[in-house]
């Protein structure tokens, strides 16, 4: 059947309604709650499996639908939905996993207070992780994007009365937003210099020739060209988001949150959008590879940052000790890897690693819940142990994560999608150094794994917490089946001998397969540095199992100095607090001084005005108007009094003024006439 | 020199003592004493017209003086009813003192 | 005529004269009596009987009385103050008022032609006819006075009455 892009808005909306639903329901709705959450996770994962009959119908096809959203005046902003494979599988995956998540959780949080409010944070998560990937505008991306890391630190500051967690939350929020500084930059640039921010618009879309064309062309400081400029400052939003070097100092803290959201979140979907968007806008990055006198081409950087990444977040892995860091870091790696593919050129490499890491980075991190919600939340895998024999259906349920994740030949996704990263890399002709970094990175991987299996489930039990863990109920432990299953099965889509999914991605008709004698070498090569890493582990870690707690590792045993320095992260958190940290602090101390001795200053200075204003008018009022009054008013009672003196009271003195008066008017009147 | 120009004179002279009585003495007394001096003076005018007048017949001076007289006799009476009420008010009857009606 | 005229006068202002500047008021009272007298004889030299018998009795009689209380009541009699001219200026401006009216007045008397019958016989008016005018065309002149008495009496009476409130001995 086919389904119209008019209607991919169904897909985050449905848990959008399970999110708005949860937010009003009261804390005895819970039930209500998590079920809405999980229907609506279902809903939307069947009308996902329905967008994606109808992309793969016509691969090459984008179906958009686009609609005027804002009228501006001068110009109309226009958001869309876009329907293709890309968009169709992704759909698939996240609403598959966060379903499966979703279930789990129900054991998981069943105890906590907050249970209503998880499912509808998650929900909230989901619904933004949907709109990100089915939005055909750079926009609408945006603001999903923004709403993701909304709802990551709401979900990472979940336990928010524990410091840890709310200043993890904080650290992840801060550090994201910086790369999303870079992304909200390339935007502007970007609707800028086209007009225009949806990907597929009949032509006139960012995406597609024209605009590439004139974007390649224009060139910028520095002599990059214009497409470059804008497709690195996407990136930066892409390394904050998903935790490339040197913005990945936030997701090991996020492991503050619980365990399904590490899942979710921290493994599957929302550090993958990082990826996402890169293989979105790939034309954009792409536009500059057949410019030859650029300084540097956007993707030469992204596959350096990727490599740097990938060897390093397995070198801090190797000397992490709780089991979440382990996978956090892991995590870390493959983002990486993915970014290391989608720079050497090879997108479709990177987002069938995406697929296929979001299945078993989930159930890695689910087993490692499951664990620790059956030791009593002990995470430190020092004081584990024996755990084999006591949780079979997670031990082997890890396991096939493990070599999903590690390489292993053949039965196994990650060794198929790693395998297509590692050619590319290795045919990549700039240059070799991402290559090698892949390789070693490879050999770390399984080392690390090893190490981590090994401590975790074997040997004696270390601690009350490990002797007293049995398995879970159902509710947590089918998911975990589930995504082992998907774990070996999902490998199978991608095999060099029938690329199914990359003919799909790239929108070929007909799907060309070459036989596996074509990279054998390669393969040989992987294989090989696999058994390096393994056996490595299994020495160190397995032969002779930890006996306590508090026993030194055998490795840092014989290189101190090296482990302690990858415990500590390769210091990087002291590094951005003595630099940046230190930056802000005296910018706050600048802005504090100007607020109080200059804005504060002047804001007195006018006071002072005022005040002086109204003495001046007092002043005036007082001396000149009463005075004045006053004056006259003195000089009238002065003449008064002066003229009441002659009211002596003394009958001599107006009797001598009556006879005098008379005497003399008497006169007057007698030399008047006699004139 | 007429004797009615005599009279006339006799009552003008009578007048000023009493009058420079009057304006000179401070015992209230003898103020009133002039006042009364100066009444009789024009009484004594009244009885020279009378006399030497065209119509003495009509007797109008005398009657006129019988009346100026009991009038001057009420007044007195009055007078110095006052003077005595002063004279409880302040000790004695210095009319300067009697001063407190001024501005 | 002119010579009784002469003697008379003289009596009459040499009387006023002392009796104003003397300091004892006693005197003073006494010499105006004489004084009185003088005005009372001449209005008998003048013709005008009744006028004088009424001068002796209310001048000479009454109002001689009345000065003499009040001049006992005042203290100023037997413990004579000596009564002074507070100041000589008020004396020499009240004599040049007094000189100034006196001059006036005689201006006018003597430079005045007054239409006199000099030489004639004394005219005469009898008590009876006196009192034919006096309740005939004068009625209500002579009402009036009468009421102006009657209130000069209450008046007085009522300012030199002793005001102090009732005196216990009345109380039993």
């Amino acid at each position: 059947m086919t389904f119209s892009a008019q209607y991919l808005w169904l897909i985050p909306a449905l848990p959008l309604a399970a999110a708005a639903l949860g937010a009003v329901l009261p804390r005895t709705g819970r039930g209500l709650a998590a079920g809405a959450a999980i229907a609506a996770m279902v809903a939307s994962f069947l009308v996902s499996c329905v967008a994606l009959c109808t992309a793969l119908a016509d691969p090459a096809a984008k179906l958009v639908h686009n609609f005027a959203w804002f009228d501006l005046g001068s110009g109309v902003l226009r958001l869309g939905w876009l329907l293709d494979p890309l968009t169709a599988f992704m759909c698939v995956m996240v609403t598959f996993v966060g379903a499966l998540i979703f279930i789990f959780s129900l054991g998981y949080m069943k105890e906590d207070k907050g249970y209503k409010q998880f499912f509808c944070f998650m929900s909230l998560f989901a619904a933004a992780m949907l709109g990100l990937i089915v939005a055909n505008s750079l926009l609408l991306l945006f603001v999903s994007w923004e709403l993701v890391g909304l709802a990551s630190y709401l979900l990472i500051g979940f336990w928010f009365h524990k410091p840890a967690a709310a200043a993890a939350a904080k650290k992840a929020f801060i550090t994201t937003r910086i790369g999303d500084l870079g992304l909200l930059l390339g935007m502007l640039w970007l609707y800028n210099s086209t007009g225009s921010l949806l990907f597929f618009d009949g032509g006139a879309g960012v995406l597609e020739t024209a605009a590439l064309g004139s974007l390649a062309a224009q060139v910028t400081v520095g002599g990059l060209a214009v497409s470059t400029a804008i497709g690195l400052l996407i990136f930066c939003g892409a390394v904050g988001k998903s935790g490339q070097f040197p913005l990945h100092v936030w997701l090991p803290d996020a492991m503050e949150g619980p365990t399904p959201v590490s899942a979710l979140i921290h493994a599957a979907t929302m550090v993958a959008a990082g990826v996402f968007l890169i293989a979105r806008v790939y034309p954009l990055m792409a536009a500059d590879q057949v410019l030859a006198h650029v300084p540097v081409h956007a993707l030469t950087v992204v596959a350096f940052i990727g490599a740097i990444t990938a060897l390093m977040g397995a070198g801090i892995a190797v000397a992490q000790n709780d089991i979440k860091r382990v996978l956090a870091f892991s995590t870390v790696s493959q983002l990486g890897y993915m970014m290391l593919a989608l720079g050497v050129g090879s997108w479709v490499a990177a987002i069938f690693h995406l697929l296929t890491h979001a299945f078993f980075k989930a159930l890695l991190f689910l087993g490692a819940g499951s664990v620790i919600h059956a030791a009593h939340h002990e995470q430190d895998i020092r004081a584990l142990g024996g755990l084999s024999a006591r949780m079979k259906v997670t031990f082997v349920t890890f396991a096939i994560g493990t070599c999903a994740l590690v390489g292993m030949p053949l039965f196994f996704s990650g060794f198929w999608s790693k395998e297509a990263i590692l050619h590319a890399a290795h045919g990549w002709d700039v240059s070799h150094l991402p290559f090698y970094a892949a390789v070693l990175g490879v050999v770390l991987t399984a080392f690390y794994n090893t190490r981590l299996m090994a401590v975790t489930f074997f040997g004696k039990p270390r601690s009350p917490g490990a002797e007293h863990a049995h398995e879970n109920s159902p509710v947590m432990t089918l998911p975990l089946v589930v995504l082992a299953v998907c774990a070996v099965v999902l490998g199978f889509l991608n095999t060099p001998v029938w690329p199914w999914l990359d003919t799909m991605l790239l929108g070929k008709a007909e799907v060309h397969g070459h036989s596996l004698m074509e990279g054998a070498g390669l393969m040989g090569l992987s294989v090989v540095l696999v058994a390096l890493g393994i056996g490595a582990g299994w020495a160190l870690y397995w032969r002779t199992t930890r006996t306590s707690a508090s026993a030194p590792d055998p490795l840092a045993v014989r290189a101190p100095r090296l482990m302690t320095f990858l415990a500590a992260k390769l210091k990087f958190d002291e590094l951005y607090d003595a630099t940046v940290g230190r930056l802000n602090s005296a910018a706050a101390a600048f802005a504090d001084f100007l607020e109080v001795w200059v804005w504060g200053g002047l804001v007195n200075l006018l006071a002072r005005l005022g005040e002086f204003t109204g003495l001046v008018n007092r002043e005036t009022d007082e001396r000149m108007l009463n005075g004045g009054f006053d004056n006259v008013s003195g000089k009238v009672r002065g003449t008064g009094l002066a003229y009441s003196r002659a009211q002596t009271g003394g009958v001599h003195g107006y009797l001598r003024f009556l006879v005098l008066g008379f005497v003399i008017l008497v006169l007057l009147v007698v030399m008047g006439g006699a004139r | 020199m007429s004797p009615l120009q005599l009279c006339l004179i006799l009552s003008s002279l009578l007048f000023c003592i009493g009058l420079v009585a009057v304006m000179s003495r401070g015992n209230a007394i003898l103020v009133l004493l002039g006042v009364e001096l100066m009444l009789n003076a024009a009484n004594i005018n009244f009885i020279a017209f009378w006399r030497y007048g065209p119509h003495p017949e009509a007797g109008t001076g005398i009657i006129f003086v019988l009346f100026s007289i009991a009038a001057a006799a009420a007044e007195a009476a009055v007078g110095f009813a006052l003077v005595i009420a002063i004279y409880r008010h302040q000790q004695n009857i210095r009319l300067q003192e009697a001063n407190r009606l001024k501005g | 005529m002119t010579l009784a005229l002469f003697i008379l006068a003289l009596l009459i202002l040499g009387s006023a004269a002392v009796a104003m500047a003397l300091r004892n008021l006693i005197y003073s009272a006494l010499l105006l009596i004489g004084s009185w007298a003088g005005i009372a004889a001449f209005y008998l030299w003048a013709g005008a009987e009744f006028v004088a018998f009424a001068q002796v009795l209310i001048y000479v009689g009454a109002i001689s009385m009345v000065v003499l209380f009040a001049v006992l009541l005042t203290k100023q009699g037997h413990a004579p103050e000596p009564v002074e001219f507070t100041s000589l200026s008020r004396f020499i401006t009240g004599l040049i008022a007094g000189g100034g009216v006196a001059g006036v007045l005689l201006g006018a008397i003597l430079g005045m032609p007054l239409d006199v019958r000099t030489a004639q016989a004394a005219p005469s008016l009898t008590v009876k006819e006196l009192g034919a005018r006096l309740m005939g065309p004068h009625t209500a002149s002579l009402l009036v006075i009468g009421l102006l008495l009657t209130v000069a009496l209450l008046g007085a009476v009522l300012l030199a009455s002793d005001k102090r409130p009732d005196q216990p001995e009345d109380a039993p």
